[in-house]
């Protein structure tokens, strides 16, 4: 069997996975269900790890192939196929490994669901469609693997249809992510234009050529055709990883089950537009103002949708806004050039916030279904299991030395720090700043949650227990790269060239490197950690949090209190929701009612043809006297007739 | 196969059949749906042979037949397909098949109700394949009978003003065009399409001749602002003559502009595009947000299908816009191509949705979403194949909704970015008008005791729905065949419109 037929077997087996569950889950039966989609994704995985070994450790060269012809027309040749280099092998190993955890996982989360067949079905096709969207070698299959992920996250956050709620976050999901993909549309439209291919070696070849090419948008004003490409690109990213002012889906798609909340909305399918840019970076690199405005994009995220996360109570809520913040420092380090910081992050909060995730839906099952973490607390004598590998998580995420968590956002904010170019000074207030906050938020729910005096009633705390195996066993195993992973892949991931044959900084920008000699070895790294500014900011965090919600929760009360206008203004998330509800769910049907009634019934319809047709009648009225009938009696004469004359024509011949 | 004539058959067996029914039915209505079936599927499986038989390779016309009408004026019975009209053909007797599948449960005079889309689809297919502009013309006409009765007889309480209103647009429209080939006739002494291509035209007669065939087709596609008879005729019209009327008779404006409009009068084509292209992405914007208002499903449905339709005339107008901005034709026949894939692919998508629409009419007697509510808890299997139709209509790439769309607006970036960019809102609107109703229709608990009784998808009807889910993949996953189809009929239009037809 050559490589490339088992690289084809990848995305082939949780798709076949997907149509057996799907379409054939009353026949096979739930374990049958669980079973078949299961060894789907596990076989993924050790092809995935497999192909990873050879790319890694084999040198195996890149690979860059068409799979199937998918249209020829107008000298243009849309392909389906595969780029394998680093990049891809990489994010192939993490989406098969947290698609598989979560799988499992599912087992027994969903062990009383209707819809058990349907919901591993979902997944199954989730991880291909996530699949083929990271092993894309052009811009069709890669749109194609965008919209599809789009449509798995819409079906699974809708996945209790009969919850209103469920069904108007995952509309609402669509249809922002549709505001990104505009963009991106539009984004693809261009590359085709100015590059003429969409097959990503092609465009990168060309892209010198259209350096320094302007494009006349509106009136005079000129852009650099780069720009206006990777600007409208990242918009795409904006929808699908959640960027400000389109992440308003995220947090309302914790409505779908919490499984796929680990798994699409933290894992995966929320990090495929920073894979996107990583993978483009050679266009990206050309174009330092589209970067710049990335920078500040991701900063804004990163701080402020950090700070919102302080208020929410429910669980599931600060992890979501926990992952925005996240996603917006990995953003940052797009910003600032760092793909591979970019990259290293997404991977170890993959594993982390994947965690988190599970660990979070290990405590809303004990609890049946309560997620408001009022009703929490001292949670952590029922569920050892679940703590412990919680606050390995929550460790990681705030970035304690060591954690894998520690070296990624570690090395993004070192980055930043060297970076030149505009929006640096905003973005590096925020990145330290963000640190604070996330401490804050993390150890808030820790203690919440599973420390203090327990504030369930006494009917769920006679219940409350550890989850079973099924559930404990994905958390352990998630916790352990969660630990591990950044002290043994910061090195070749950033400083050894792993990534090389994926991702190009121009030199100029290439703050990565520069920090080569700062990172002489992990251990050294981390333990230097403990001295820096990040470090003691966390610990603020913490020591804020332990404080408050350990020792004096009476206070959090009177700072809410004192901060008032404040804490409605984050209560009330920056009010985007509600400014977009008016502006344009509110706005836009406005405007088709006023064009169905208006435009189409009064004027065209009420005016102008049944104006016509009245005016015709009385005419008409006046010829009536002469002849009788209508007048479409007189053209079906006519037509009959013609029928009659060719058909009578053809049989007589 | 050669010697047989072939595109006669395709034509004449169904309206043979019709004939059939017409008489026989009265005696034996066992035989009656039987034969309808296999009239249609002998008619499809020779349109198979058509295909299988049909060289891609050339741009000239195929399976001809050619004989003297009426020699004084020298119209000929001409019939050929090259590579713009055997999708359509194929569609046609595709749609045929199911049609009879659809209305197999019709009570009222179920003779007649089929043989009148038999005889519809071979008036249908002859049009298609008509090479003399009147013969075209007498087909182009002829349809609106059948169409009249059907939705005259079997249609609902409003009938009467949407037939009337249905009627007088077409006729209306085609009256011009009439007077146009006449016109061409007395120009050039020929009605044969072909030599039309050739004739030339002085600028100021082109223009006249443009408009009188763009109020011909407009009014079929139909374009903003001739639009209004379409979301009439389909709340009146039965489950089948939807589907005809939105899968087939609406491709014949854009059949029209492909055969007429663009090869016989380029010079005016070119001069007149920015009316085409505005009205089309005036289709495209201002339909989609009528489209979102609609409380009846099939008003929504078709507001859908006319701002889907102006991907079609924005993608067959976009050719000139292309040349003058860049200077180059890269990208017309993209834009050309997505149009006729777009047909094709609107065919599928709105039949089944009309069909769609249609499952649920049958059982509860309403066309209107505050009907229903929560659908998918009692029809799972039927609400699996909803989703999937109205994302398709959304244009979510792996389905056939997307190609088209996605041709036409990397063809519309050629030409100028705000193109683009407004053909792209569909994107934003498409998606809001289809899923809205999918949220109203399918989610949420059940409705009401209606639709708590409702019983999931009969043998019949699942096999509908497998038939359109599969070639609305099968075209998502793999336009290759079709578009290798048409790829050099649309090369060799391009390059014929690219020729300025004035004379000297």
């Amino acid at each position: 069997m050559t490589i490339q037929s088992l690289i084809l077997l990848i995305p082939l087996l949780p798709l076949i996975g997907c149509l057996t569950a799907g379409l054939f889950g009353a026949l096979i039966g739930r374990a049958g269900a669980h079973w078949v989609t299961i060894l789907a994704v596990a076989g993924s995985l050790l092809l995935s790890s497999y192909v990873a070994w050879e790319v890694f450790y084999n040198d195996l060269p890149v690979l860059n192939y068409s799979v199937y012809t998918w249209a020829v027309t107008d000298g243009i040749r849309f392909e389906i196929g595969f780029l394998i280099d680093s990049l891809t092998a990489l994010m192939m190993v993490v989406v098969t490994f947290v698609s598989l955890m979560v799988h499992i996982y599912t087992i027994g989360y969903m062990h009383d669901d209707d819809g058990y067949q349907r919901f591993f079905a979902y997944i199954n096709l989730f991880t291909f469609a996530m699949l083929m969207l990271v092993m894309a070698n052009n811009f069709l299959q890669l749109f194609f693997g965008w919209e599809a992920v789009g449509v798995v996250s819409y079906l699974l956050i809708g996945f209790w249809f009969k919850k209103d709620s469920a069904v108007r976050a995952n509309l609402k999901a669509f249809l922002v992510n549709r505001v990104g993909d505009f963009g991106f549309l539009l984004g693809i439209a261009a590359v085709l234009f100015y590059m003429g291919s969409l097959d990503y070696a092609e465009v990168f070849a060309a892209t010198p050529a259209v350096e320094g090419q302007t494009i006349a948008i509106l009136g005079q004003m000129e852009w650099q055709v780069m720009t206006f490409i990777c600007i409208c690109l990242f918009i795409g990213a904006m929808g699908k990883s959640a960027q400000v002012p389109l992440h308003v889906w995220l947090p309302d798609s914790m409505e779908g089950p919490t499984p796929i909340s680990a798994l699409i909305h933290a894992a995966t399918m929320v990090t495929a537009g920073i894979f996107m840019v990583a993978r483009l970076s050679p266009m990206f690199e050309t174009s330092v103002t589209a970067l710049s405005f990335i920078l500040v994009i991701g900063a804004i995220t990163a701080l402020f949708m950090g700070l919102v996360g302080i208020v929410q109570n429910d669980i599931k809520r600060v992890i979501a806004y926990s992952t925005l913040s996240q996603l917006g420092y990995m953003t940052v380090a797009l910003g600032v050039s760092a793909y591979s910081a970019a990259i290293f992050h997404l991977m170890t909060h993959a594993f982390f916030k994947a965690l988190l995730f599970l660990a979070a839906g290990s405590v809303i099952m004990a609890l049946h279904h309560k997620q408001d973490m009022r009703q929490m607390g001292g949670l952590a004598r029922y569920m050892p299991i679940t703590t412990v590998t919680a606050w390995l998580g929550s460790l990681a995420l705030i970035g304690f030395p060591f954690f894998s968590g520690f070296y990624s956002k570690d090395l993004i904010i070192e980055a930043v720090k060297l970076a030149d170019r505009p929006g640096v000074a905003f973005a590096t207030f925020a990145v330290y700043a963000g640190v604070f906050i996330t401490a804050l938020y993390s150890f808030r729910l820790l203690y919440l949650a599973f420390h203090g005096p327990t504030r369930m009633d006494e009917d769920t705390r006679s219940h409350a227990h550890e989850s079973p195996l099924v559930v404990t066993i994905p958390l352990i195993l998630l916790a352990i790269p969660s630990v591990l992973i950044g002290y043994f892949t910061v090195q070749p991931l950033l400083f050894g060239g792993a990534l090389a044959d994926a991702i190009h900084v121009r030199e100029a920008h290439d703050v990565v490197a520069a920090l080569a000699d700062k990172v002489t070895s992990p251990f050294a790294f981390a333990l230097h950690g403990f001295v820096t500014l990040v470090f003691w900011l966390a610990m603020l965090g913490v020591g804020l949090a332990t404080y408050i919600y350990l020792f004096n929760p009476a206070l959090a009360e009177r700072i809410r209190q004192r901060l008032g206008l404040v804490w409605t203004i984050l209560d009330r998330k920056y009010g985007f929701d509600e400014l977009y509800q008016r502006v344009f769910a509110g706005g836009g049907l406005r405007i088709a009612d006023g064009l169905s009634r208006g435009g189409d019934r009064f004027l065209i319809d009420g005016v102008i043809v049944n104006g016509t047709a009245r005016l015709v009648g009385r005419l008409a009225g006046v010829a009536r006297q002469i002849q009788s009938g209508f007048l479409f009696h007189y053209a079906f004469a006519m037509i009959i007739g013609l029928v009659a004359i060719v058909a009578s024509f053809v049989l007589l011949r | 196969m050669s010697e047989w004539p072939l595109l006669s058959l395709l034509v004449w067996l169904p309206i043979a059949a019709a004939v059939g029914l017409a008489v026989l039915g009265q005696n034996q209505p066992g035989l009656v749906r039987p034969l309808a079936l296999v009239a249609t599927l002998v008619t499809f499986a020779l349109s198979l042979v058509l295909w299988s038989g049909f060289d891609a390779g050339t741009s000239m016309m195929q399976f001809e037949e050619r004989l003297v009408w009426i020699a004084a004026f020298d119209i000929h019975y001409h019939l050929g397909v090259d590579g713009l009209s055997l999708p359509l053909i194929l569609l046609t007797t595709l749609i045929g098949v199911l049609i009879v599948i659809a209305g197999w449960q019709i009570g009222e005079r179920p003779h007649l109700y089929l043989a009148a889309f038999l005889l519809l689809q071979g008036l249908m297919t002859g049009m298609f394949a008509a090479l003399d502009a009147l013969l075209f013309y007498v087909f182009f006409e002829a349809m609106l009978v059948p169409m009249f009765l059907i939705i005259g007889i079997w249609g609902g309480p409003n009938r009467i003003y949407a037939t009337i209103k249905f009627f007088l647009f077409t006729f209306f429209g085609s009256v011009f065009m009439l007077i146009a080939l006449i016109w061409l006739y007395l120009q050039g002494g020929s009605f044969a399409i072909l030599d039309l291509h050739q004739q030339t035209i002085d600028l100021n007669a082109q223009v006249w001749i443009f408009l009188a065939f763009l109020i011909a087709f407009a009014v079929k596609v139909p374009m903003w602002p001739v639009h209004t008879w379409l979301p009439d005729a389909h709340v009146e019209a039965p489950t089948g003559g939807s589907v005809v009327l939105a899968a087939i008779m609406l491709k014949i404006g854009g059949y029209g502009l492909v055969r007429f409009s663009l090869p016989i009068v380029p010079d005016a084509a070119a001069a007149l595009d920015w009316l085409v292209i505005g009205l089309s992405l005036v289709a495209i914007a201002y339909i989609g947000f009528v489209a979102l208002a609609q409380s009846d499903m099939k008003k929504l449905i078709a507001y859908s299908s006319i701002s889907h339709m102006g991907f079609v005339t924005l993608g067959l107008f976009l050719a000139f816009a292309i040349v003058r901005n860049t200077g180059e034709v890269t990208g017309a026949g993209l834009g050309i191509s997505g149009a006729m894939v777009q047909m094709i692919s609107h065919g599928f998508i709105s039949g089944a949705m009309f069909l769609a629409v249609g499952v649920l009419y049958d059982r509860v007697h309403s066309r209107e979403i505050s009907s229903y509510g929560g659908v998918a808890n009692t029809m799972p299997w039927f609400a699996m194949f909803a989703v999937l139709f109205f994302m398709a209509n959304a244009g979510l790439p792996g389905t056939s909704g997307f190609v088209g769309e996605f041709m036409v607006i990397l063809a519309a970036f050629h030409a100028n970015f705000w193109f683009a960019f407004v053909a792209g809102t569909t994107l934003l609107l498409g998606a809001a008008y289809s899923l809205w109703l999918v949220k109203r229709v399918f989610y949420g608990e059940i409705g009401n005791s209606a639709v708590a009784a409702l019983k999931d998808l009969s043998g019949r009807e699942w096999l509908l729905m497998v038939t359109l889910a599969v070639l609305v993949l099968g075209v998502g996953v793999w336009p290759w065949p079709l578009l290798n189809m048409m790829e050099v009929s649309v090369q060799n239009l391009v390059e014929h419109i690219m020729n300025s037809k004035l004379p000297g």
